[in-house]
């Protein structure tokens, strides 16, 4: 049943790819969402009667598919394992996919690549889905690679835009950089642990298990835990846009929007906090790692917020935002709240896609402009539009009641409350992180305002904005998009309003009256590692004691946990006051240049690493190197070997008494050589 | 049948060769018209090479998986005095070497169709060297492996000396001296272990066999030179950096088949000599210079792929794309590990298909635009998009992306290398890694340059997509990258007996002499 998820998407991609040209639009529509269908109710049927039933410890359910690859003691399997973490996963994917794909059949409509989007589109969701049910790394590392591919081959979908195909390889190559990391840290689990695998094989047992067994590291010390953890946390930071990393994911969006809402917000960019969850319990043991992840996550978190702020480009805002939020699922990562990361990547992959599927409406709808400046009172003219985006950005704001709020207050908490960062280090994070919720309000609520409330501004197309493309308003009045669109828009809707529910903490939780856990936490738990096994004790030694370490943490004063909920919500209305009042008045009003210009990262990219690596290759290594010394002595020795045989030809006499003399005179050399030893 | 198969296998293209000689004397003769007669001898050619792919494919059906030495032999006195037999046959080392030198030859005829000079002698010098690649895969006789060996560079020069480009003079005698040199020595040496050996024989399986029980002992410093010898010759053609200057000029000057022929097949003889002498034959030597060998495979990686980065001239990319591929096959024969070797074997396989699919992508524009300036084109998917598809999926598979053939070679010599005990190894295998980010970038970055984009040039908007004559030589290869990559253990399960016994051969001389 498992394969049959990940290949029916398969099977759509290939149908399509070599038949959709001839096809026409609507049965590649039908193909390519149908496949996609029976995907997500494969999926549904998978989580709901195969894994459910089982006891919530043993939630695992294996599938075997063929033996990829084993050579000696490595082995890799096509094998799929469904448990609760990529439970989870597979039914957002297939989800939220189902939705972008119907939604893209009216975005993408009259586009000559029809066929070929879908294609890709539908190859994505195979390698998306094989990235979370992969048994073991290299496995996974396909559909972690095949989802960059399919990334590459989106971004750069118009292919007759310098810019797309410049992002798409900017994106490849960065995550590449990023693969470095996994690969080598697949090597060194595979040199520490004997396998790859994340289930027991031939009397090995699994990563997990071996990993458990271990004892954690001391903080700051670098093993091997640790290194593993920390390679794989470069790995995460290539392909979810964290720092050093993250340059790539705002130039993405030159793709079709469709492609901005499923891969590069709902899914794949979060293919990074899945690798760091599925290994946590390796990440448990590396304190130091931990330590490291937390660290740039917040900072990621900050960073992207700040740029947000000052972006024009709709679709840039919400990349930004983007990071900014994966910063977050990092930051829980780092703390130990790993469930916590995972639910907010659920709720994100709700509000973000409606985001961005609301974006690309508002840009359909505006005849392809994506510059907020140019936009303005949307309300009148696309009111579902802008009511369903209305839903996902109060769910990003935190605003009590919907999805965003739940589980970023719960990474916040979380962050503040830690016991596997040393003492002190969680409540500077807490600071980081309650200032970025304050920025997320502040720069969603400009993007709102400026796009949908406020004067008209796109009636007048002149060009002082800097890059007037001159059919600004050329094209008429805005307009809403067909069902075909909307209709996504408000089922993703609904879900960032109620898809937080599941995940609601006892703290509040009882404030209705209501006695019970976690659901969220408690059904994820077995599958990841227990972070609160190391506790840090204020001099820093390590103790690990469970059991001690949970019931100290539920013996946390409840009404701590309410206060900083309060806090929260506070902050939440602060920064979205802040920006109603700033931009509604003035809602052109110009933004720091150091923001607007993303603090030159790429600039210092350019110039610090990519143009010196071409210069030395090109003026050194290849002019001088290969030409100049290599070939110089080759064609040198060429010369020389001429010039002696010039001068040995004076030896061809061609008289014979000659050459007998020198016989003569060589077997004496030769006899005299033996006589004498 | 079965002790026939390797010599039906091996001579066949030269039967073709002396039809083609033939055909040429009797219809040549009678005045039929040019074209026509060159139109004959493309099919003459196309007919032989299909049909040596076909009974080397009947091999499989013959070789048996679980065995190590050498398979469907036969074995027969030449020269009686010297003790020089004909000796030929298959292991697992060798197989698939043999099998994708008849699958890269019909595609490589494919690519030649619109030779127009001389073509009746084209086709003969590319059968001709068919015959020779086979016999130096197949050969079990250092003697006769030598000659192939030989055999081999004289059509190649002159496929590059009189069909090459401007200046294939200077390649065709550049790539002649390079590689005689190296093979000269190879002679010198193979002499050497022939009077070792007792003057009887130049059985390589009787020698390497002697070797390793201790039969035959040989003074470590003889060893010592009688390796460099060999690690020479095949280092040349592997080729290894600093030994590398004359692949970019033969490539750039060769056809477009004879760039498909020496980087699908001729550079893996060098490759394959590696592991058929210099590791089983010298596992002491072999050993202690493993950290020079992998120090200079390692500087390959990283510098054929920075200095391809950079190249003007497609052909030249292709070619420098070369050494920093073939620089992982040498970090994994020199690793040691049952990973790294299959990994470097596999990726010998890979390398043919990846990189003989690069150069038939380039040739194709070639033939329809006469340049290989990456700055002349520019946007061409739009007219192109069939092409584009292909070369899109070839370089994927060149720059190693799960699924396709290429990452399997460079993950399993990666992950060998990191197990492995050589000294530094790991060190070796984190810097080798680096190679695969930088094959990203100057495949991509070609890419870009080539297929995206705007349409720049006015020559470049009316391009035909790709006949049928060009996607029945391109889809083979596409299809075998994709199988490879799905599923290689089809592959790996021949090769493993084989590969092992190379590392145990390696392995227990060291223990033996750590005794």
């Amino acid at each position: 049943m498992l394969k049959w998820i990940t290949l029916a998407p398969l099977i759509g991609a290939i149908i399509n790819g070599l038949l959709g040209k001839r096809l026409g639009e609507r049965a590649v529509a039908i193909i390519a969402c149908g496949s996609v269908g029976v995907s997500t109710v494969l999926a549904f049927t998978a989580f709901f009667t195969k894994l459910l039933p089982l006891p919530p410890d043993a939630r695992r359910y294996t599938e075997h598919f063929f033996t990829w690859l084993s050579v000696g003691s490595f082995h890799a399997d096509f094998a799929y394992l469904l448990d609760p973490l990529s439970g989870i996963y597979i039914l957002f994917i297939t989800g939220v996919g189902l939705l972008i794909h119907i939604y893209a059949t009216g975005y993408m409509h009259g586009d000559p690549g029809f066929y070929r989007f879908f294609a890709y589109l539908n190859l994505f969701m195979f390698m998306m889905l094989t990235l979370v049910l992969a048994d073991n790394l290299l496995l996974l590392f396909v559909g972690w690679e095949g989802v960059g591919l399919c990334s590459y081959l989106l971004i750069g979908y118009y292919i007759r835009k310098q810019e797309a195909g410049d992002a798409a390889k900017k994106a490849f190559i960065v995550n590449r950089i990023g693969d470095f990391g996994y690969m080598i840290a697949v090597f060194l689990t595979f040199t520490t642990f004997g396998t790859i695998s994340f289930v027991a094989k031939d009397g090995v047992e699994s990563i997990m298990t071996q990993a458990a067994a271990m004892p954690v590291e001391a903080f700051g010390a670098v093993g091997v835990l640790t290194g593993i953890a920390l390679l794989f946390f470069v790995g995460a930071t290539g392909k979810s846009a964290q720092i050093p990393l993250f340059v790539w994911l705002p130039d993405a969006m030159a793709g079709p929007t469709p492609v901005s809402a499923l891969i590069h917000a709902a899914t794949m960019v979060t293919a990074g906090v899945y690798l760091v969850v599925r290994c946590s319990a390796i990440f448990v043991k590396a304190p130091t790692a931990l330590a490291v992840v937390a660290v740039i996550g917040a900072v990621t978190a900050i960073l992207a917020a700040t740029i947000g702020i000052a972006q024009n480009d709709i679709k840039k805002v919400l990349a930004y935002s983007t990071v900014s939020q994966l910063g977050y699922m990092f930051l829980a990562c780092g703390v130990g709240a790993f469930t916590a990361a995972i639910f907010h990547v659920m709720t994100h992959a709700f509000f973000k896609a409606l985001l961005f599927l609301g974006s690309g409406s508002v840009i359909h709808g505006m005849h392809e402009e994506q510059d907020i400046r140019k936009m303005g009172g949307l309300k009148k003219y696309m009111p579902i539009t802008w009511a369903t985006m209305a839903a996902g950005w109060l769910a990003i704001c935190g605003i009590p009641l919907f999805s965003g709020f739940f589980s970023k207050d719960e990474i916040l908490w979380r962050t503040f409350a830690t016991e596997s960062l040393p003492h002190g280090w969680g409540s500077v994070l807490w600071v980081v992180g309650a200032l970025t919720a304050l920025l997320t309000a502040f720069y969603m609520t400009r993007l709102m305002v400026m796009t949908f409330w406020g004067s008209e501004r796109f009636g007048r197309s002149d060009a002082h904005h800097g890059h007037g493309d001159g059919h600004g308003g050329s094209h008429g009045k805005p307009h809403e998009s067909p069902a075909v669109m909307w209709i996504p828009l408000a089922v993703l809707a609904v879900l960032s309003v109620v898809g937080g529910y599941v995940g609601v903490p006892p703290a509040l939780s009882s404030l209705v009256g209501i006695h019970s856990e976690n659901h969220f936490e408690h059904f994820l738990e077995p599958a990841i590692g227990t972070p609160d096994v190391v506790v840090h004790a204020a001099a820093g030694e390590v103790t690990a004691t469970g059991q001690a370490a949970a019931d100290s943490h539920a013996s946390h004063d409840v009404g701590m946990e309410r206060l900083f909920t309060g806090i929260s919500i506070v902050i939440a209305f602060l920064g979205i006051g802040l920006g109603w009042v700033i931009f509604n008045r003035q809602p052109l009003k110009v933004m720091p240049r150091l923001l607007e210009n993303k603090y030159y990262v790429d600039e210092f990219y350019g110039a610090a690493i990519v143009r010196p690596l071409v210069d030395v290759s090109r003026s050194f290594l290849w002019k001088i190197v290969d030409v100049k010394i290599i070939d110089g002595i080759v064609n040198g020795s060429a010369a020389a070997i001429a010039g002696l045989s010039g001068v040995l030809r004076h030896s061809q006499t061609g008289y014979a008494r000659g050459y007998a003399a020198a016989i003569l005179l060589g077997a004496i050399v030769v006899v005299g050589f033996f006589a004498l030893r | 049948m079965e002790s026939q198969i390797i010599s039906i296998i091996t001579f066949l293209p030269l039967l073709g060769a002396a039809a083609l000689l033939l055909h040429g004397i009797f219809w040549g003769s009678r005045g039929v018209e040019k074209a026509r007669l060159d139109e004959q001898y493309r099919w003459i050619t196309l007919f032989f090479t299909i049909a040596t792919f076909a009974v080397s494919l009947a091999t499989l059906g013959y070789f048996d998986q679980s065995q190590a030495g050498p398979q469907m032999v036969m074995r027969t006195p030449w020269i009686t005095t010297l003790g020089v037999n004909y000796f030929v046959g298959i292991d697992g080392i060798s197989i698939w070497l043999v099998i994708l030198t008849t699958f890269i030859m019909p595609i490589s005829v494919l690519a030649s169709w619109r030779v127009t000079k001389r073509v009746r002698e084209y086709m003969i010098f590319m059968l001709v060297l068919e015959t020779g690649m086979l016999g130096v895969f197949v050969s079990l006789d250092m003697f006769l492996f030598y000659l192939f060996f030989e055999i081999t560079l004289i059509p190649m020069y002159f496929l590059i000396g009189v069909w090459g480009g401007e200046r294939r003079i200077y390649a065709a005698i550049k790539f002649f001296l390079y590689t005689v040199v190296g093979s000269l020595l190879m002679l010198v040496a193979i002499i050497a272990l022939y009077f070792l050996n007792g003057a009887t024989s130049f059985d390589i399986i009787e020698i390497t066999a002697n070797i390793s029980s201790g039969r035959l002992t040989i003074s470590h410093n003889v060893q010592l030179w009688l390796w460099l010898a060999f690690a020479l010759a095949f280092c040349i053609k592997v080729p290894l950096w600093p030994l590398h200057t004359w692949l970019p000029d033969a490539h750039v000057e060769a056809p477009t088949a004879g760039s498909i022929i020496l980087a699908g097949v001729l550079l893996k003889m060098g490759t394959y000599g590696l592991m058929r002498f210099n590791l089983p034959m010298f596992p002491e030597v072999s050993r202690d210079m493993a950290p020079v060998m992998m120090t200079l495979a390692v500087i390959g990686i990283i510098y054929g792929a920075l200095v391809a980065m950079v190249q003007p001239d497609m052909k030249k990319l292709v070619a420098y794309s070369s050494v920093s591929h073939l620089g992982f096959v040498v970090l994994g024969i020199f690793a040691f590990t049952e990973q790294s070797l299959q990994g470097a074997l596999y990726q010998m396989l890979n390398h043919g298909i990846s990189t003989g699919a690069l150069f038939y992508c380039v040739g194709v524009v070639y033939e329809r635009r006469h340049t290989r300036e990456i700055a002349d084109y520019g946007g061409i998917a739009t007219p192109m998009p069939g092409y584009s598809t292909v070369f899109l999926i070839v370089a994927l598979s060149s720059l190693g992306l799960p699924l396709l053939n290429g990452f399997i070679g460079e993950f399993l010599i990666l992950i060998g290398a990191f197990s492995s005990s050589v000294p530094y190894a790991k060190t070796f295998a984190v810097i080798g890694a680096l190679g695969v980010i930088l094959s990203a970038v100057y495949l991509l970055w070609m890419l870009q340059r080539v297929l995206f984009g705007e349409v720049q040039k006015e020559e470049n908007a009316k391009l035909q997509d790709l006949d049928w004559r060009e996607k029945a030589g391109l889809l083979p290869l596409v299809a075998m990258a994709i199988i490879m990559g799905v599923m290689p253990m089809l592959f790996l399960r021949a090769t493993q007996p084989a590969v092992n016994a190379v590392k145990d051969a390696v392995e227990t001389r060291i223990i033996r002499a750590a005794k």
